[in-house]
């Protein structure tokens, strides 16, 4: 450092030059906030910065308050009087937000042009509306769906909310460079204070392979996060919000760990690890934050497993694929009762050779779920199973309770109703758009329908209504969506939209009644419907005579114009005479059919007849 | 009723024409051959056969008496229907693509393809009563300006006081058949004018267009009055000369054919309504598109021709004269 000669004292400053920018930059990352010692603190800042520390002011001048602004009420879509739900819809390049009235026109509440770049995501709640750009996202939400946010974040790819919306997760396929030249794929976001919490790497997917998404997963409170990691031969690394930090500064080490799936009510994980050399396969279940162990099942020659939560966190449903001789398979479904003692688990054994293509737990708390299988190609069987009470049937507690088979291998899509007991069976993105529906209290076929080539089902939050739609990404004719009931039954079809891409019901938070309540409200259902039917047919009535008065408008209208024309028509009529030499509306009316009748006599021979 | 499959043309049909009284139905198809059938059974009377390549147009004359047919081997034969035989030939060079009787029969217009650096040209001929005095001269040959894509398909206006023509890309235009001036274009529709059809009137017409719909525009003002909007090209409609009701066909590309069954390809026969702009009814069978639609000049039921090288042949039941749609009366108010 230079020394002052008068003092004999080094000035306290010096200037480096470095050949690169690099070097610079981390020049100053190594020595900024070096201790010397106890009293003296290196600072080290770039040149391009001094201009900035000379404009401090010498005394400090406390910021003014802002000044309080009123928020939007965020919740305003649930004040519907009538509760009616929301979809948003992209239709070429339009974004817009529509209010559902069944078999009636929809209301149309916004509609944007380029609102997207790419596709639109609700939060998991329903408060805001995920716009994908190439700079990042941005959130939207209130009664003016303004913009509530904006995460910047290139090429963006996905984002995943936190279940309580207070955090989210994105990913972009571009890797951005971090200070210390690493290149990341996500980061972690506040969503309310609109910050960035901290970046992470992602393993990129093997070539021609969808990139695993989403990679963390949120606990139910949104307090954890956690994910899988290769590093060390396998571990499951927790993070703790907000702060972002390892759980108890050390990931857990599990070795060749697969997957980790929260618990959807608890803090607790399930995961599974393939075995090696004699260990066995396990599937287990873990307690946060005390890394108890709670379960653990071992499998042995498994290929591969995944894991299915009910949505309460009662049960645990593994699919378990494993080895039963070189060229055989068998597959199992491994249940376990999360909320009893000891966690009892059972086993449900397929046939070997049979294919399990899909497997669905009931929302809402459900106990049914259903289990496609296929036991040879171009057959799909459907399977439903109910969990019963462990009091009432000791030895075996999961109940196989119906079982269809159709021969149509491209049943494939499970798509239950978010309120449980209605369930679709459909052949999504396959040429017939086969759509069974189910009612699974009574084990029940309500009807099979047909929507050709749709490549999307979604249920309204109330699951009362679907919606399948044939979206522009995947098919380029056809374009457009139907509106189901339930049962099956047709309220809208709007099958030529013209690049029509996606829609996306609004979700409703969970609702405020307790169980109680909503018990007696059951009860008194018929006081209640009463109100809603009178509502209805009032505005089906009130469409009704609007259609006709349109068509009455219109039959009018036409019938003026028949008549000045016909005027016009009938005043050409010598002329039209002379061109024809006939004149052609006399004679249509007198064109009658006229009988010939014709007799031909053959043959004419004479007998005499001799008695 | 069931209708009358007519299994007669090997290949597509291009197009089918009722005669005036409804009795005789022609059709033409890519296979070269022109037919004549009995309308109320189907039988077919007689073939009419001369050209060398596809036959896209055909119009008989008023008193079922004569046949003019366009072809793609650049001739237009004008035949005698009872006979089937060929009265005259007009050598045009080009592909013909549309041919049409003017109203007293005196004249008839002939559409020619550009092709081979020859404009898209309407060619308005006379027509001798007496066939061998007849000459190949044209009166008159409107030529398309360059900076108008070309004519499809043409007809003429009441009293042959105009010719209005369709075009490749749309474009409906007015034309005088004495002067050849352009009187008046209209552009509404976004793709190939595939059929225009009067109405029995002539006090409006019809247009069938790629773009998916079906318009109705007035014949004296040329106003755009009406729009019907299906879900896939639409290569014929045809009004009803009873009832408010229009039948429309059409249906995927043939060229799309191959990779979609015939669900998807929507080859129905759709039949709306007129004032209301409302799908009515569906009427399935051909399983290919439809090229050519006609009604019977009665309305008693309707002919449609397809690519599956059929003509159905409908009849409507009793119950569809009776039939009555939300607001309309059934008296038949409009004088038709």
């Amino acid at each position: 450092m230079p020394m002052d000669e008068a003092t004999q004292q080094s000035k306290g400053f010096m200037f480096i030059e470095f050949a690169t920018s690099e070097m610079a930059h981390l020049a100053v990352r190594a020595a900024n906030g070096y201790r010397m010692d106890k009293s003296h603190i290196l600072v080290a800042s770039h040149f391009d910065e001094i201009g900035k520390y000379k404009d401090v002011p010498d005394k400090f001048e406390p910021p003014a308050d802002k000044p309080f602004v009123v928020k939007d009420h965020m919740k305003a879509w649930l004040t519907d009087p009538h509760a009616r739900d929301q979809w948003a819809i992209i239709k070429g390049d339009e974004v817009s937000i529509w209010v559902n009235n069944k078999s009636q026109r929809p209301d149309l509440l916004h509609s944007r042009p380029r609102w997207t770049d790419f596709y639109v995501q609700w939060s998991p709640l329903g408060t805001y509306l995920t716009t994908f750009h190439p700079q990042g996202v941005a959130i939207w939400g209130g009664p003016g769906m303004n913009m509530m946010g904006r995460f910047l974040h290139h090429d963006v790819k996905y984002i995943d909310y936190s279940p309580n919306e207070k955090y989210a997760c994105t990913w972009s396929w571009n890797p951005f460079r971090t200070p210390d030249g690493q290149e990341h794929h996500i980061i972690v976001w506040d969503i309310l204070a609109n910050r960035q919490l901290r970046t992470f790497a992602a393993p990129q997917a093997e070539e021609g392979k969808a990139n695993p998404w989403p990679i963390f997963k949120w606990s139910h409170d949104d307090k954890y996060l956690a994910r899988v990691s290769e590093d060390k031969g396998g571990v499951i690394q927790i993070y703790e919000t907000p702060h972002m930090g390892l759980l108890d500064k050390k990931s857990i080490p599990v070795a060749n760990v697969r997957c980790v799936e929260w618990s959807p009510s608890e803090n607790m994980i399930a995961y599974w690890a393939p075995g090696y050399g004699s260990a066995p396969t396990g599937v287990t279940l873990m307690r946060i934050p005390d890394r108890q162990i709670i379960r653990t099942k071992n499998l042995h020659q498994v290929l591969d497993i995944t894991l299915h939560w009910q949505d309460q966190g009662d049960f645990l449903l593994a699919k378990v694929i494993r080895n039963k001789t070189k060229k055989s398979q068998q597959s199992s479904l491994e249940l376990f009762r999360c909320k009893e003692k000891n966690i009892p688990n059972e086993t449900i054994e397929f046939p070997v050779n049979v294919v399990l293509t899909n497997v669905a737990w009931e929302p809402n708390g459900g106990s049914r779920f259903v289990v496609l299988t296929q036991p040879e190609a171009m057959t799909i069987v459907t399977h439903f199973y109910q969990m019963e009470n462990i009091e009432e049937q000791k030895a075996k507690s999961s109940k196989h309770v119906a079982k269809s088979a159709t021969s149509n291998a491209d049943m494939s899509n499970i798509c239950w109703s978010p309120r449980g007991r209605f369930c679709l069976i459909a052949a999504t993105k396959a040429f017939t758009g086969t759509i069974e529906f189910w009612d699974t209290e009574d084990d029940l076929l309500l009807t099979t329908e047909a929507h050709d080539m749709h490549t999307d089902l979604a249920w309204d939050p109330t699951g009362r209504y679907v919606v399948s739609g044939v979206s522009y990404w995947r098919v380029q004719n056809d374009n457009g969506f139907t509106l189901w009931t339930f049962s099956g039954e047709v309220l809208v079809r709007q099958q030529n939209v013209p690049q029509f891409k996606q829609l996306a019901w609004r979700p409703r938070p969970k609702s405020l009644l307790s169980d109680a309540e909503k018990a007696r409200i059951r009860k008194h259902l018929k006081d209640y419907t009463k109100e809603f039917e009178e509502y209805d047919l009032a505005i089906s009535s009130k469409a009704d005579r609007e259609v006709v008065e349109r068509r009455l408008a219109l039959l009018a209208e036409w019938r003026e114009y028949r008549a000045r024309t016909l005027e016009s028509y009938n005043k050409n009529k010598p002329q039209r005479i002379s061109l024809l030499g006939i004149d052609p509306d006399v004679e249509a009316k007198k064109a009658v059919l006229q009988v010939e009748e014709v007799e031909e006599i053959l043959e004419d021979t004479e007998e005499i007849y001799e008695s | 009723m069931l209708p009358i499959l007519l299994r007669g043309q090997e290949r597509p049909l291009t197009k089918i024409k009722y005669n005036r009284e409804g009795d005789l139905l022609f059709s033409a198809s890519k296979d070269k051959l022109a037919n004549v059938w009995y309308s109320h059974n189907g039988e077919r009377i007689g073939t009419f056969d001369g050209h060398n390549g596809t036959i896209w147009d055909l119009d008989v004359d008023y008193h079922s008496k004569r046949l003019l047919t366009a072809s793609g081997d650049g001739c237009c034969f004008l035949w005698e229907v009872m006979t089937g035989k060929n009265l005259f030939k007009w050598d045009m060079v080009v592909p013909v693509l549309s041919v049409a009787w003017a109203m007293g029969d005196q004249q008839a217009l002939i559409v020619t393809d550009s092709r081979m650096g020859r404009k898209s040209s309407i060619h308005i001929v006379k027509i001798a009563e007496d066939s061998t005095q007849q000459t190949a001269d044209a009166e008159l040959i409107i030529a398309i300006p360059d900076d108008m894509s070309k004519v499809t398909i043409a007809t003429w206006g009441d009293l042959n006081a105009f010719i209005v023509a369709g075009h490749e890309n749309g474009t409906i235009s007015i034309w005088d058949p004495v002067t050849g001036a352009l009187i008046e274009s209209v552009t509404n529709h976004t793709g190939r004018v595939q059929d225009l059809q009067m109405s029995k009137d002539k006090t409006f017409f019809v247009t069938a267009s790629k773009d998916n719909t079906a318009h109705i525009y007035d014949s004296a003002t040329r106003k755009h009055l009406k729009t019907f909007k299906t879900d896939r090209p639409v290569n014929s409609a045809s009004p009803s000369p009873i009832r408010n009701h229009l039948v429309i066909g059409g249906g995927q590309d043939a060229m799309g054919v191959t990779t979609t069954s015939a669900r998807q390809g929507k080859f129905e026969a759709r039949i709306f309504h007129l004032v209301f702009e409302e799908e009515i009814a569906r009427i399935k069978g051909h399983f290919g598109p439809i090229n050519t639609l006609a009604f019977h000049p009665e309305g008693r039921g309707f002919a449609s021709g397809g690519e599956d090288g059929y003509i159905r042949l409908h009849h409507f039941d009793p119950s569809y004269f009776k039939f009555k749609y939300d607001g309309e009366s059934l008296r038949n108010t409009d004088g038709r």
